[in-house]
């Protein structure tokens, strides 16, 4: 589904992504662990087109596609979808209006009609069942006075409404109290299907033990520099990443 | 009293202790450096004419085209009105009734500090500035300058061994004619404004300050402006430029006696920051505030610019203002190369009955310029406290950002406190913001300080401190103190 | 110390030829304030640049050109008016329409509406209710800074009288239709008077539009008493051509426990100034002031707002935001004067702009004097554009850029129409913004005159 090919970037001149390669098939759930800056939220931004990193090599392939030509609305139209560590708030934008013209977008790009304003309003309804939002929040303009935790919800509302191929959560466990880490990960579990996949982000190990991962890679200054199973979580945590890093300058001193 | 002390592991021991010291010396709270000294002083017939213009470059044997640049500008001053814009009630000013040049009589030239007037040298070491050789340990090179001549300039051997030229002003048009010609009036042209112009015609003196390409200046250079004399107007000058790569930082204190007339102070600060310089201008200005009748006190009204000419450089204004009957200045920063910053920290108190309508303007001309510009009012008594201020984007200043912030605080109810921010973006590109509060000292604060034992006094010195923090923590730390002190004082007796 | 230019001494003389014509059909009490005010005028003259408030509008083009002026009726072009709908007309409101600043004698000149308010003619009023117009009238409209106040006093004859009896709770808003319908480049002037007693209520709601596509200059002054406990809503909502020049001032006095709001929506028009004043004179009085201009092509949109707090405990409340295009250039100048004995104010004032061309210009001017220690005042400006996060996130859940900028520039506008107090109005004025950006909207949809 993903491909990605030694993909290295830059911000400001500095090189943030130093040759990163990465499959992700159908219906895998794919973690990815670090420590503070070494490139975790650059990937994400990456991925979904954001345009402050700047790709100096390599490529992304997305259902065939390549994903670096497409515009962020296309990825998203072709079924990217990215939980934003920090959602942005748009005064004035209301979230009905929002995520009418989001999904009508998505399904334009199908071949389908827009959704008739009841249909629409039956499916937020349903998908806000899903999440355990609160059905005020949609009333609301996008995130605007929002708790943390609530904005991560209505990031996974989101994702329900928008049904990606690929969802990619940045650190969307970050700063969420235990249930609503709970009632986040209920809603990603329940929206898993097994033609869809998942790109989990996270520093910490816990938001692993309510979504099960297939693969979990850890990522330092750059690259990814262990891949291996969903024990690999419980070693970091364990261990913490001084471990990694120690391992990493053991076997390539040259790095420093 | 300025303390300049020695930098190091000692420093936040002293802070502590300072603060104890602060909190302990608050108890009488008049103008603290208000002695006359009885110093022998050379002055001119009062008034203004072109012979006194003359007069007073024939006295400094400048050459010509200085005596022209004087004159082109007297012409100029006399088609111009004294500006009205501010939000100041300023009394008529007698511009022929102010004695233009007045300059402590000394012994031929100061070889040694020997040389130097024991009276003046008394005077200096009550202001605790430093003209004796032991305090040169101190690490600061001082520039001393009584009425309107620079009367010492200390450490200037150091300093000429890495190439850096710190003299008076009348020294380097001497010595340095073409670094003077080059860019004295280059960023406050002649004509700029009634009191730059004024200046530009009767400048007496002033520091001059020159750092080479590549250099850092290793110490803080230090200007101290005292007005001594009666019924004499200061019209100093000042002219720093970094030249590239290098990197200065310059404080400038000033005091004046207690008389009961006014007294006019129109200085002109000039900077050139080249490229990849970085200036930065610190002032604590205590000049003579007046009574508390609002009698007397000094017209601060200043001309301070910096160009911040080439690419990448920085020039950084820290002021805080405490004195003065009547504070008219707006240090401003021309961000002409690219990527260029421009910053401006100030605290501005006024009691009694003093009046300050100062800011800065912000001038985006390179590309991706920044400017950060930090306000803090102080208003108690009768005081009247304006924040004015002007940021301006050019049409091809791409990227410019500039963040403000300008807060008033109000103590008692006969005071007031104004903002007049200016923007004016003329790129789309531009992200300005503009942010200002006022309100009142919190009562619960000063409650809750009572509640713990201290005076109400104590606890709005200490709250006056913490508000102006942001700004004093831009000071160099032998200055830090010092305006903390300064702060506490010329707040005394506000809260009835 | 009379001042010479000669744009002014044409105004002077325009008055000295028609001042004939103006006193015939005006009450002699309306007429005896004009002479002193034509000698104001002719001290301050026209307001240039040089006028701190005037800082960054240029009026001499308008003022130089030359007009035919209308100093009476001219009633055959009333039924043009009678034929015009606004959009927003459709609306439950007490409509009336005025013609190049006259009352249409069609619809009778003054009328009483079943709860006991009437409107109509300032003119017949001050026949009609002369002490009430006395009492009133010229006393709350303040000149010192701007000369055109004066010239409006001088010279202006008619306008629309509102007044609402004590206890009187209007439900549904009045409309006033402004048209401007000429063959010629005209000017006028148009001079309003709405007095509400105390414990009443009323929602006006003016709408400006120019008929015809020659050069208009429009000066209108509006004057406001707000009595006690009363409740005061205006909404002012502008679409002229570009080739017309509206400058309106508007005086609202306050008394105790009054509430009033002044709403400019700015969506078309070539040279607009706005200048609004909130005179809070009454303890506990509270004002909201919002502005929201859209502004392409070579417009020029000048807001200025003067709130002043003379009693103590009052509150008030500025947002002003604006999009500029094109060449179009804005200015806001807001003011916040705190008097010494106004303890207890509080005070908030928000200026926001969003330029989406680099020949686009906003000049803004914050102000805040404050005279009194209690308070809480604050102030923000910014000049940016559209956010580049919220951009991304638009675009991030599959919405296309451009949409995403309407929708942005929607929701930026939206903060200000929410904020409107008449609701069914809000929803209407959503639509012509949301037209208004996607360049639908050049006059309004049911308007017959293509004046655009």
């Amino acid at each position: 589904m993903l491909s990605i090919k030694n993909i290295k970037a830059e911000i400001d001149g500095k090189e943030i992504l130093k040759g990163i390669s990465l499959e992700i098939k159908e219906g895998e759930v794919h973690a990815i662990m670090g420590p503070n800056g070494s490139g975790k939220s650059t990937l994400a931004a990456v991925l979904a087109g954001r345009d402050y990193a700047r790709i100096t090599e390599g490529t992304i392939t997305f259902n065939g596609g390549n994903l670096l030509d497409m515009s962020p609305e296309e990825r998203s139209k072709e079924g990217i979808f990215l939980g934003f560590q920090y959602p942005i708030e748009i005064p004035g934008v209301s979230m009905v209006n929002f995520m009418k013209t989001a999904v009508n977008e998505h399904r334009k790009h199908k071949g389908l009609e827009p959704l008739s304003a009841s249909d629409f309003l039956k499916m937020m309804r349903e998908k806000k069942e899903l999440v355990e939002i609160d059905s005020k929040l949609a009333n609301r303009s996008v995130n605007e006075g929002f708790s943390g935790g609530e904005k991560k919800k209505n990031e996974i509302f989101q994702m329900a409404m928008l049904e990606p191929k690929l969802a990619i959560l940045d650190e969307t466990d970050s700063g969420l109290d235990i249930d609503a880490l709970r009632i986040v990960a209920n809603g990603v579990n329940k929206l898993k299907r097994p033609d869809n996949s998942s790109l989990i982000i996270t520093h910490y190990q816990r938001l692993l033990d309510y979504i099960v991962p297939d693969i979990v890679h850890v990522l330092y200054d750059g690259r990814i520099v262990k891949t291996a199973g969903k024990e690999l979580a419980f070693e970091l945590e364990e261990k913490g990443y001084d471990w990694i890093k120690k391992e990493v300058e053991k076997n390539e001193p040259s790095w420093k | 009293m300025f303390i300049i002390k020695g930098k190091g592991l000692i420093i936040e021991a002293t802070m502590a202790k300072e603060q104890d010291n602060i909190i302990n010396e608050v108890t009488s709270g008049d103008y603290k450096y208000g002695f006359f000294s009885d110093i022998d002083t050379e002055k001119i017939q009062k008034g203004l004419n072109e012979d006194v213009v003359r007069l007073i470059s024939s006295k400094k044997n400048e050459p010509q085209w200085l005596l022209e640049f004087r004159l082109k500008a007297y012409r100029h001053w006399l088609t111009m009105k004294m500006p009205a814009w501010a939000h100041l009630k300023i009394p008529e000013i007698k511009y022929q009734d102010i004695i233009y040049y007045a300059a402590p009589k000394q012994r031929a030239v100061l070889n040694s500090i020997d040389d130097i007037d024991p009276e003046l040298k008394r005077t200096f070491d009550k202001l605790g500035i430093p003209l004796e050789e032991q305090k040169h340990l101190s690490g600061v090179a001082v520039d001393a300058v009584m009425d309107s001549v620079s009367v010492k300039t200390t450490f200037k051997e150091t300093l000429a061994e890495m190439g850096i030229i710190f003299c008076s002003f009348s020294e380097a048009v001497q010595e340095y004619p073409d670094l003077v010609k080059r860019y004295m009036g280059s960023v406050v042209p002649y004509t700029d404004n009634f009191f730059a112009t004024l200046n530009s015609a009767v400048f007496s003196d002033g520091s001059f300050c020159y750092i080479p390409k590549g250099v850092r200046c290793p110490m803080e250079l230090s200007t101290y402006f005292r007005i001594n004399s009666a019924n004499t107007g200061q019209f100093e000058r000042t002219l720093l430029v970094a030249d590239e790569e290098s990197y200065v930082s310059y404080l400038e204190g000033c005091t004046a006696p207690q008389r009961d007339e006014n007294q006019l102070h129109a200085a002109i600060v000039e900077i050139i920051a080249e490229k990849n310089a970085e200036v930065k201008y610190s002032t604590v200005q205590n000049w003579y505030p007046g009574d508390k009748e609002g009698k007397g006190g000094i017209f601060n009204f200043v001309t301070k610019r910096g160009m911040c000419k080439g690419n990448n450089s920085k020039i950084s204004w820290t002021q805080i203002e405490t004195g003065s009957a009547i504070t008219w200045k707006y240090p401003s920063c021309i961000l002409r190369g690219d990527n260029s910053t421009g910053e401006f920290y100030s605290v501005a108190v006024t009691n009694n009955h003093q009046q300050a309508d100062t800011g800065t303007k912000m001038i985006h001309i390179g590309k991706n310029t920044k400017s950060t510009i930090v306000s803090k009012g102080i208003s108690a008594g009768m005081g009247q406290n304006s924040y004015r201020g002007l940021v301006k984007v050019l049409k091809n200043a791409t990227g410019a950002r500039n963040y403000s912030q300008c807060d008033s605080l109000l103590l008692g109810d006969k005071c007031g406190a104004h903002t007049f921010p200016y923007l004016e973006v003329d790129n789309s590109s531009a992200i300005i913001e503009h942010e200002a509060t006022t309100s009142k000292i919190g009562e619960d604060q000063i409650f809750y300080c009572n509640q713990r034992g201290i005076s109400t006094e104590d606890a709005i010195g200490l709250i006056v401190n913490g508000y102006a923090k942001e700004v004093i923590n831009k000071l160099p730390m032998e200055f830090a103190v010092e305006a903390q002190k300064l702060l506490q004082i010329s707040l005394e007796g506000s809260v009835g | 110390m009379e001042v010479k230019s000669e744009i002014s001494t044409k105004y002077s003389d325009l008055y000295l030829e028609n001042i004939g014509k103006i006193t015939d059909i005006s009450t002699p009490f309306l007429n005896s304030f004009r002479e002193e005010a034509m000698q104001k005028f002719r001290s301050m003259g026209i307001p240039t640049r040089k006028n701190e408030t005037y800082k960054y509008t240029n009026l001499d083009i308008f003022f130089n050109h030359d007009y035919r002026n209308y100093f009476i009726p001219v009633p055959s072009d009333f039924t043009k008016a009678e034929e015009f709908s606004c959009d927003i007309a459709d609306l439950d409101t007490h409509g009336l329409v005025l013609l190049n600043g006259f009352y249409p004698t069609l619809n009778g000149k003054l009328k009483q509406l079943p709860s006991g308010v009437w409107i109509g003619s300032l003119n017949e009023a001050a026949r009609k209710f002369p002490e009430l117009v006395e009492k009133h009238y010229g006393k709350y409209a303040n000149g010192d800074s701007d000369g055109l106040v004066h010239l409006n006093t001088a010279m202006a004859s008619d306008g629309v009288f509102v007044y609402v009896p004590k206890g009187v709770v209007l439900s549904k808003p009045v409309q006033v239709v402004n048209l401007v319908h000429s063959d010629v480049d005209m000017f006028n002037q148009q001079r309003n008077l709405f007095i509400l007693e105390p414990n009443s209520e009323i929602s006006i709601i003016i709408c400006d539009h120019t008929m015809t596509p020659q050069k208009f200059l429009t000066n209108a002054v509006t004057e406001v008493f707000v009595g006690e406990n009363s409740h005061f809503d205006i909404i002012r909502v502008q679409n002229e051509h570009n080739n017309a020049c509206k400058i309106t001032h508007t005086f609202i006095h306050q008394e105790k426990n009054s509430n009033a709001s002044s709403n400019n929506v700015t969506l078309h028009g070539g040279l607009i100034r706005n200048s609004t004043h909130h005179l809070l004179e009454g303890e506990g009085a509270e004002c909201l002031s919002l502005g929201l201009y859209l502004a392409d092509k070579f417009q020029h949109i000048d807001n200025y707002v003067n709130v002043i707090h003379n009693a103590p405990n009052c509150s008030s409340n500025q947002l002003f935001k604006g999009v500029l295009d094109d060449m179009a250039t804005g200015a806001f100048n807001g003011r916040i004067l705190v008097q010494p004995d106004a303890q207890g104010t509080v005070a908030y004032q928000k200026n926001n702009n969003i330029l989406l061309t680099d020949d686009a210009k906003m000049d803004t001017k914050p102000q805040l004097e404050i005279y009194a220690d209690d308070v809480k005042c604050s102030h923000g400006a910014t000049v940016g554009q559209i956010d580049e996060n919220s951009l991304f996130y638009l675009q991030s859940r599959g919405i296309n850029k451009r949409e995403a900028q309407l929708m942005l520039m929607f929701g930026f506008a939206h903060e200000v129409i929410q904020n409107i107090r008449i609701e069914p109005l809000r929803e209407r004025l959503d639509n012509l913004v949301m037209q208004r950006l996607k360049g639908e909207l050049t006059r309004c949809a049911s308007c017959m005159v293509k004046c655009g």
